[in-house]
């Protein structure tokens, strides 16, 4: 047998695997080198070909993660007000980074940090890092702790699937990471300042779109609903208090709003694909010191 | 007969790399890192590590690496999600830079998406206001209070 086609054979096969392998690549094609079985010039070109196939969402690291979602934020809080009420948002800060640490992905690079939109509609929104915003419309939708808990790992999910970075567009993520790429050995000229700008730009375009109009994919908001009820459980909620909530959501979406009724699967459907995973409906029994402190801060919401 | 070689070679390199993969240096990558006594978040903070710092990782809990700084006497356990297999290079231009080929073992800290592309958005939509998300950050819960969340609600 050719010994350059087995050393292909191998490297072709180590190619095919995830980004990790990226370095066994380059020490592998290194060693065919050193044992004559491929030139350098080779080797260098499997390497550097193996770097630029994994460039995806997953290479953006989580400081820039952060300042992507920080400019999310921002972008929410200009299209929806701040609840300025510290008792609700103390609450929700509360039990949200409670549930955060019960996620596999429990630190982020500025952490989980939740706050109340003053609007009637059924919405919220996971900036990538860990900015979760819910408005009071969808908090009248919880019956209890365990509900607002569901909503809030529901986004949480989100935020450790990083769902927001994957809705940026593929080849602006080559475009960002070539630019850093080139001129990791100095700091930035004004021109690539701007260029990277431009890219963030759309970047953030393409997130907002997203989260505020066209939705996740269904498989997305599936697995974020599969995260939710993980959370849930790990903390000790019923992860039946999904399934209620969403009840109630069904009652109150209006067909044709802009909300979750535009970007989220029907409650109906969640509903279905959540029972199948956690089996028959149990009732939601909250102990009466939770529902106590649920009503303290939630009840006139 | 050499082929046969070449390729244990490089299988046995390949072995060697994924065995090895928990006990390396790894570098903090949030902004600030809890070193903990034991591998949970009610674990007691024996230190607290910043962005690019290194560790040196040996075992694996369920999630919680053990890890140490040994010229500031730290032992303890982080979260695997505050870590990174990469080499955070906090300076520009420093020689670590210039030798490494690829952003794979690498992430330049302060480099692409930052505080300077931000500023430049900000100037550009001057009624973007981020004053609520300033004030967002700043609302952090701690452990004993988590704590006391969970007992208070009959949680775990």
């Amino acid at each position: 047998m050719n010994k350059g086609l087995i050393a292909t054979m191998m490297i072709c096969l180590m190619l095919s695997g995830c980004a990790q392998m990226d370095s066994i690549t380059k020490v592998a094609a290194s060693v065919a080198a050193s044992t004559g079985v491929i030139t350098q010039s080779q080797a260098d070109s499997i390497s550097k070909t193996s770097g630029a196939i994994a460039k995806s969402a997953e290479d953006i690291t989580p400081e820039q993660e952060y300042y992507i979602g920080r400019t999310i934020g921002a972008v929410i809080i200009g299209k929806y007000s701040p609840y300025q009420n510290q008792k609700v948002n103390r609450y929700l800060n509360l039990l949200g980074q409670t549930l955060a640490q019960a996620s596999d992905r429990p630190e982020t690079f500025g952490g989980y940090h939740f706050l109340v939109l003053d609007s009637d509609e059924i919405n919220a929104f996971a900036a990538p890092g860990g900015l979760i915003f819910i408005t009071r419309g969808l908090l009248r939708c919880c019956p209890n702790e365990d509900a607002v808990a569901a909503v809030l790992a529901h986004e949480i999910s989100h935020v450790q699937l990083s769902h927001g970075l994957q809705a940026i567009s593929k080849s602006r993520i080559t475009t960002a990471l070539t630019t850093i790429g080139v001129e990791s050995a100095k700091t930035f000229t004004k021109s690539e300042i701007s260029q990277l700008a431009s890219v963030f730009e759309d970047s953030i375009s393409d997130i907002t779109q997203t989260l505020v109009n066209s939705g996740y994919s269904r498989s997305f908001e599936k697995d974020a609903d599969k995260g939710a009820v993980q959370i849930l459980q790990r903390v000790g909620y019923n992860p039946n208090a999904l399934v209620e909530m969403l009840q109630v959501m069904q009652t109150r979406l209006k067909p044709g709003g802009a909300d979750f009724a535009k970007t989220h699967p029907s409650p109906k459907d969640r509903i279905e694909a959540i029972q199948g995973n956690i089996g028959e409906y149990r009732a939601v029994e909250t102990p009466s010191a939770r529902q106590a402190r649920f009503s303290a801060a939630l009840g006139d919401i | 007969m050499k082929q046969i070689r070449v390729c244990f070679y490089m299988i046995t390199v390949i072995c060697l790399i994924t065995t090895t993969a928990v006990a390396a240096t790894m570098s903090v990558q949030v902004r600030s890192g809890q070193v903990r006594s034991t591998p949970s978040f009610m674990g007691k903070v024996v230190a607290d590590l910043v962005y690019g710092d290194q560790v040196i990782t040996s075992e694996e809990q369920s999630g919680w690496i053990k890890v140490q700084v040994p010229a500031k006497g730290i032992n303890g356990w982080m979260h695997n999600s505050a870590l990174s297999t990469k080499k955070i290079e906090l300076k520009a231009g420093s020689a670590g830079v210039a030798q490494t080929a690829s952003g794979q073992e690498l992430a330049l800290a302060g480099k692409g998406f930052n505080k300077q592309v931000e500023n430049e958005f900000k100037a550009k939509h001057p009624n973007m206001d981020f004053t609520w998300i300033d004030r967002m950050e700043k609302f952090q819960v701690n452990p004993n209070e988590m704590q006391k969340f969970l007992e208070q609600g009959g949680l775990r």
